[in-house]
């Protein structure tokens, strides 16, 4: 490995690009090629599946959301188009019966004209528990979500979003311990979040305890609907079935009867999704591996060429007194640098389109990609792969060099 | 120096067989100074090819510096070559895109020998054949006779046993020959073998002794006369 810390190595190697400039930029542009494809087909495609987990990441991915309706079937005596609804008996009875389950989070909802001294906006209020955070990850900025003490004292409280916040307060005031006005009701606001993707809309949303919900709008112990998130290992898909049957079950409900209970699973959606960002990992990492082949192969073409061209050269250096596996070493190293060179600069330029693609569409709410970026081991991985396919591609023109004979190589004009 | 016995040399053509060498004897000496002469297809080019180590022969013995020559593989002949061997060819084949210098310090490149005592010691032979002042000139920028003489710096710097001359003023106009055989016969007279293989009688005379060849036989053997052919 001595040789590899020589300067006259590197002499040699600097002054044979040097005099071969052409097919020295060719081969890098080849071998640049390859590597700045997959670095930027990755980094697109991870921006793709940033932005998908931009979409869904405050949402516990295997979530089902069930609600009641109305029947679609007469069923023990009962007519169609009877109105259900959820009641709080229905929670208690799912936890015990159905297995594989997280959180099972009832929920109210409403409208409401909401006023905080001069400004007023009416907004989406939910009556909600402490888990509905877990669920449904809450960003906080100040404050605290709603926890079990609220729920137990009904305590006028809310926590409201950062869009409420920009509405009803003045800038740079301090929310929390203020009082805003629901419903002519007085709330102090002991928290507020920002808000995610998906969910609110430019409306914004106030959270105020369950329990409260239920005494100030008059509930008893019905319920708007639940969220019901399964534990990991457990297929979200039949528990959605399972549930709805045992509902069907508790509200005497034709065990067919599809309208009488709706329900959005989550975890169904985005499966869809999800499957088709693995699709598309595959199809980036094959199309981006051949790519890094095809320049491979390039580098072995291009060596081979430059090999013929040099045979007397190759030739003379033989006959002078260069071993067989000395001028062996120093086309590899060729090789060798000129795809390290090549897969740096692929690697700088890629970065920069990412860069660029992350200034141009990866802005603002609506952006097509988010954070497109590459793993830092997975390029290492792809640079390492390129210089020992560069150094086995090299050994082939490597083999001719040497396979001539120097009396042969000589006699070449 | 260089001792031949029966030396046969055969190159396959088709299904045939060219005869090229059919049981050469030679001894030259250390300090001898040798031409082979032969019109082309005589076989002069193959003894060099052999001599030199860049071919190997059929059958029969050769001894380089006392050292029986066979089964070599090729890195081995490279050191032999590296070592005892210098090598002026009439295309000169320096490697165009290095300067004077770096193509004489190329064959101690190949000896492991560092940078500076390599650059130093080509400059002290580049010096000898008269240019010193030319060492950073690329081939391209030289004359031939120049070229030539570089060729022969590069020869020289190892410090081989033989300078092995194959038509070594077959490019040049009879000036910068005369000036490049002067070159020659100033090296033997320090004492090193030099082996010229050459068609022209005027340069063979410049030697000591003429080898003649014809169609793979030496026909004839002599010592020059010198003066008296002038």
């Amino acid at each position: 490995m001595k040789f590899l810390f020589d300067t006259d190595t590197w002499q040699e190697i600097y002054s044979s690009i040097r005099k071969n400039k052409i097919r020295t930029a060719i081969t890098i542009i080849g071998v640049m090629w390859g590597i700045f494809l997959l670095v930027v087909l990755l980094g697109a495609a991870k921006g793709v599946e940033n932005n998908f987990n931009k979409l869904f990441g405050n949402f516990a991915t295997n979530s089902v959301f069930v609600w009641a309706q109305q029947t679609s079937q007469p069923f023990k005596g009962f007519q169609e188009g009877k109105s259900l609804r959820l009641k709080m008996s229905d929670i208690e009875t799912i936890r015990t019966e159905i297995e594989g389950l997280e959180f099972v989070v009832p929920r109210h909802q409403t409208q409401a004209l909401t006023i905080n001294k001069f400004k007023s906006g009416t907004f989406g209020v939910f009556g909600d528990y402490p888990e509905f955070d877990k669920v449904q990850k809450r960003n906080l900025v100040y404050g605290r979500f709603i926890n079990d003490n609220d729920i137990k004292e009904k305590k006028k409280v809310c926590v409201i979003e950062e869009e409420i916040y920009k509405q009803l307060f003045e800038k740079d005031e301090d929310p929390i311990g203020q009082y805003i006005k629901i419903n002519d009701i007085n709330y102090n606001v002991v928290g507020m979040y920002k808000e995610g993707m998906v969910g609110g809309g430019p409306q914004g949303n106030i959270h105020i305890p369950f329990t409260t919900f239920q005494q100030v709008y008059n509930m008893g112990d019905s319920i708007g609907w639940m969220m019901i998130t399964g534990k990991p290992g457990f297929d979200i898909v039949q528990i959605e079935a399972d549930i709805k049957l045992l509902l069907k079950n508790l509200h005497k409900v034709h065990p067919e009867d599809e309208r009488a209970f709706g329900s959005f699973n989550l975890g169904k959606e985005i499966a869809k999704v999800t499957g088709f960002l693995t699709g598309m990992q595959f199809l980036t990492w094959f199309v981006g591996i051949a790519t890094l082949i095809a320049g491979v192969f390039a580098i072995g073409n291009i060596l081979l060429i430059t090999v013929k061209e040099r045979t007397k050269e190759i030739g003379i250096r033989r006959a002078i007194g260069a071993k067989p596996w000395e001028i062996k070493r120093q086309i590899i190293l060729e090789s060798v640098f000129l795809t390290s060179i090549a897969g740096a600069l692929g690697i700088i330029f890629g970065g920069l389109v990412l860069m660029l693609i992350d200034a141009t569409l990866g802005k603002g709410e609506d952006a097509a990609l988010t954070n497109p970026t590459v793993d830092i081991p997975v390029i290492l991985i792809a640079a390492l792969t390129l210089v020992v396919l560069g150094t086995l591609i090299g050994l082939i023109p490597a083999h001719t060099a040497v396979s001539i004979r120097p009396i042969e190589a000589l006699r070449e004009e | 120096m260089i001792k031949i016995e029966k030396l046969h040399k055969s190159y396959p053509i088709g299904k045939d067989k060219l005869h090229v060498l059919k049981g050469l004897d030679l001894h030259i000496k250390e300090g001898e100074f040798v031409a082979i002469m032969g019109s082309s297809g005589s076989g002069k080019s193959t003894l060099l090819n052999i001599v030199g180590l860049l071919d190997n022969h059929d059958e029969g013995n050769y001894f380089l510096n006392g050292q029986l020559i066979e089964n070599l593989d090729e890195t081995k002949a490279a050191v032999l070559r590296n070592k005892f061997l210098g090598f002026v060819f009439q295309s000169f084949n320096l490697i165009n895109y290095k300067n004077a210098l770096e193509n004489v310090a190329l064959p101690l490149y190949y000896q492991g020998m560092g940078r500076k005592e390599r650059n130093e010691r080509a400059m002290q032979f580049l010096d000898k054949v008269g240019l010193k002042e030319r060492a950073d000139h690329l081939p391209s920028e030289l004359s031939g006779g120049e070229k030539q003489r570089v060729a022969v710096a590069r020869a020289l710097v190892t410090n081989p046993k033989v300078i092995l001359a194959d038509e070594p003023t077959g490019a040049l106009d009879s000036t910068t020959s005369a000036s490049v055989m002067e070159l020659l016969k100033e090296i033997n007279r320090e004492g090193m073998t030099v082996f010229v293989i050459t068609h022209e009688e005027d340069i063979a005379n410049e030697t000591d002794r003429i080898v003649r060849l014809r169609d793979g036989i030496i026909i004839s053997d002599e010592k020059v006369l010198k003066k008296a052919i002038v």
